[in-house]
């Protein structure tokens, strides 16, 4: 039993530590924002360049070779900054289902250009009223010749205005909410039929509505059988998202007490008051409980016991969305009306933690999941 | 990182497990995980039994019964003795007054004490808290005055859990009534046979009397038996407290419990179906296992980062654990007592549930339930109550 990092993982997590520190202030971070993409390509050929791009990719299709560790480092650094970039969409969402669902050529075509920060990809599947089941699919995929062509209207598409390439769960047979008949399928964003609207979402990231009319697209994986691929990669998914939130909460927490160390109201710092330090040391055990179960998904991630990775993403997501949304309401309520202000940081921390909670279901939603399939003990 | 503990240290735990399940009297377990208090004689049987096979002490200096075990094995103890259900050896001996007197005491106390503390040949008390000195300890007002040879002891202690088994009792005196609070206390042993002491119970909201008051009038204590230096017994305390960083969690009881909950809830039924199969009770129950495993996640953390480092020091992280694990437990017993339902209203006395031949009143598992829920409302307030913890990492990360 073992929690430290190895020294290739020391100096993975040094470097990213660096970049988030030296490039992405908070003035940094809202030029990034105003962006045509709403992003910086500038930052993202420079993760390309410090090999961020390929962290769970073979070394074969020049990545570093990564596992969900590798990751967590990653993930955790960048919510430290709320980096705005498609590494979710990209490397983690679009990049894990190719790695685990696609062929040998669609990997050997498009992992590379994922590392080397030449392509993004985002995954097309939430729709109106999936909510946040994953095997929920309306969108339908017909045979066209030797190809096939999709219908149908996908939302909340992460990064979706900005993709070269569109990942996208479609229906090839059964109903809405069969679990055999889901396909996943590939299609390059400028392919006739395919209509993107784009648009930010509250934490200052963007996100698409995307309709598919005949859309040519070919297929990854085996159509009507990818769906243990699909919930491998929100797993991991899961996983990368409560390590971003430990970076998040762990700001939060950190900015709070300086704050409270340096606020003076009735002629003394609001720390020295025992109703605040109180409500700050809670903050700070949620912190670390909700860190204890980020560790447990992410070791828990590479595990081939669906079930048992499940629970454990489920069981995480359960923590940090309750966590989250008890340190960032009161990180709030502690700093006062500053916090209040578009131009204080730690409102914007409080936003990104919140849709992170929303993110592959919320805490109540994981609950259900956890409570129908079992025991975290079992 | 990696979750799985070595080859070694799986084969160190299923030592101590076959100990415990096979050593360890089947009834004494079965009743212990029942929520029954273990009764004086099965907790003396018990801690011989263990202190016979090496595992009262372990964590003590190797010359008086130590182990030299690492933390991680500690860690392992201490969960498969909980997950088994057996009765702790008794804290005041081996977690308290044990661990002081193998770093504060004199070799002459250390010979006299703690071989018959690790084997319960005496029984300890504690001697700290008093009416006016709670989480407050320091304004502490009992007496000793050095007259000759001798300490005479004055003062009421309360909150003496289980005096009334007890042999000696180690206390807190104040010695110099001038000094700044902290810096007048002494520790001091006392034989619970002198003249002067009386013991009063304390019946609590459960029903129970495991509490006592006591009171020292005129008590003569040899010199001798004042442990370390006189006026320094505030630090022998804190290091007494500071002790015990992550069995306080007590993560195997609540996984016990937990299982428990899960067993008795599949045999109480809602309309139609076992309770455990309700939808609100299994995201309730799934919702205290979550944290539970959070808790378990975060001792071993804990755990891990003690590997190889001395004990003693006082680390802020074992009051998460007692915040968090403190409350954990309570929420054990709200589970428990929902599930027992409509039985959990029927009072019986004590004394008439164990031992009795009288049939139970509703399922046998339903007396303890509610009289748990009350007398468990203790843990967050003993060993620093949930608001001195956060007053302790408020200190850590505040620094006010």
């Amino acid at each position: 039993m073992d929690f430290d990092l190895n020294e290739d993982q020391r100096l993975l997590r040094d470097s990213v530590e660096r970049l988030v520190t030296d490039r992405y202030g908070f003035e940094q971070r809202k030029a990034f924002l105003s962006q045509p993409d709403g992003f910086s390509r500038e930052m993202w050929k420079q993760y390309a360049e410090l090999g961020l791009l390929g962290v769970p990719f073979a070394e074969e299709h020049g990545g570093f070779g990564g596992g969900p560790v590798e990751t967590m480092i990653v993930m955790e650094a960048f919510g430290r900054g709320l980096v705005v970039e498609p590494y979710l969409a990209t490397v983690i969402l679009g990049g894990g289902l190719i790695r685990y669902a696609g062929s040998e050529a669609q990997q050997a075509e498009m992992l590379p250009k994922i590392v080397g920060g030449e392509m993004l990809v985002a995954f097309a599947h939430v729709e109106r009223h999936s909510r946040y089941e994953l095997h929920n699919v309306a969108t339908k995929a017909e045979r066209d010749g030797d190809g096939w062509v999709l219908s149908g209207d996908k939302g909340v598409v992460l990064h979706g205005d900005s993709a070269d390439c569109l990942l996208v769960t479609a229906r090839v047979s059964g109903g809405q909410r069969d679990r055999d008949g889901i396909g996943l399928f590939l299609v390059r964003a400028d392919t006739p039929g395919v209509t993107r609207r784009g648009y930010p979402t509250q934490d200052g990231l963007r996100a698409a509505e995307i309709s598919f009319d005949r859309a040519r697209a070919e297929t990854v994986g085996e159509p009507g059988a990818v769906l243990p691929h699909i919930e491998r990669v929100v797993d991991e998914a899961i996983a990368a998202i409560c390590a971003e939130s430990i970076g998040v909460m762990t700001e939060m927490q950190t900015t709070t007490v300086d704050y409270m160390k340096t606020r003076k109201q009735f002629g003394r710092a609001i720390g020295e008051f025992q109703a605040l330090q109180h409500r700050a040391v809670d903050m700070y055990v949620d912190l670390e409980q909700a860190r204890s179960m980020a560790l447990y998904a992410t070791v828990m991630a590479s595990s081939d016991d669906a079930v048992a990775r499940r629970l454990a993403a489920s069981a995480a997501k359960v923590q940090i969305g309750r966590s989250g949304r008890k340190i960032g309401q009161e990180t709030i309520q502690l700093h006062g009306g500053i916090a209040m202000t578009a131009e204080y940081k730690i409102g914007h921390y409080f936003k990104r933690m919140t849709m992170i909670d929303i993110l592959f279901g919320d805490a109540d939603r994981h609950l259900a999941e956890v409570a129908a399939h079992g025991s975290v003990f079992a | 990182m990696d979750l799985n503990f070595t080859p070694e240290e799986v084969a160190f735990r299923d030592e101590v497990r076959h100990f415990f399940r096979t050593e360890i009297p089947a009834d004494i377990r079965a009743k212990h995980l029942g929520g029954e208090h273990a009764t004086r004689e099965e907790m003396v049987q018990t801690q011989r039994t263990m202190n016979a096979n090496g595992y009262a002490v372990p964590h003590w200096p190797r010359e008086w019964g130590g182990k030299d075990w690492t933390s991680v094995q500690l860690y392992l103890y201490q969960d498969e003795m909980q997950l088994a259900g057996v009765p702790h050896p008794l804290p005041f001996n081996v977690s308290m007054v044990g661990p002081v007197i193998a770093q504060f005491g004199n070799e002459a106390q250390k010979k006299r004490f703690l071989p018959r503390a690790a084997n319960i040949d005496d029984w300890w008390c504690q001697g700290f808290s008093e009416p006016g000195a709670g989480s407050d300890l320091a304004s502490l007002r009992t007496t000793a005055r050095r007259e000759g040879d001798t300490y005479v002891v004055n003062g009421q202690k309360t909150w003496t859990t289980l005096a009334q088994h007890a042999d000696w009792l180690f206390c807190l005196v104040r010695t110099d009534m001038a000094a700044k609070k902290q810096e007048g206390i002494s520790f001091i042993l006392i034989d619970m046979k002198t003249k002067g002491i009386t013991v009063r119970p304390i019946r609590t909201i459960d029903g129970g009397a495991e509490v006592n008051e006591v009171f020292l009038d005129e008590v003569v204590v040899p010199a001798e038996n004042l442990v370390g230096q006189e006026n320094k017994g505030w630090d022998y305390a804190k290091f007494l407290l500071g002790n015990e960083r992550t069995g306080i969690a007590r993560v195997g009881v609540s996984k016990a419990r937990l299982a428990r909950i899960r067993e008795l809830a599949s045999l109480e039924r809602m309309g139609d179906i076992p309770l455990i199969e309700d939808r609100a009770f299994r995201e309730k129950l799934a919702g205290v296992e979550i944290e539970l495993k959070a808790l378990e996640m975060t001792q071993l953390r804990v755990v891990a980062a003690e590997r190889g480092q001395a004990s003693g020091k006082p680390n802020p992280a074992s009051s998460i654990l007692k915040l968090k694990g403190s409350v954990l437990q309570q929420a054990t017993n709200e589970l428990l007592m929902e599930v027992v339902g409509p039985y959990a209203m029927p009072y019986v006395p004590e004394d008439d549930r164990e031992g009795s031949n009288e049939p139970p009143i509703g399922p046998d598992y339903a007396a303890e339930a509610a009289p748990e829920y009350f007398n468990w409302r203790k843990i967050s307030i003993y060993g620093g109550s949930n608001e001195i913890q956060r007053n302790i990492v408020a200190k850590a990360i505040l620094g006010f």
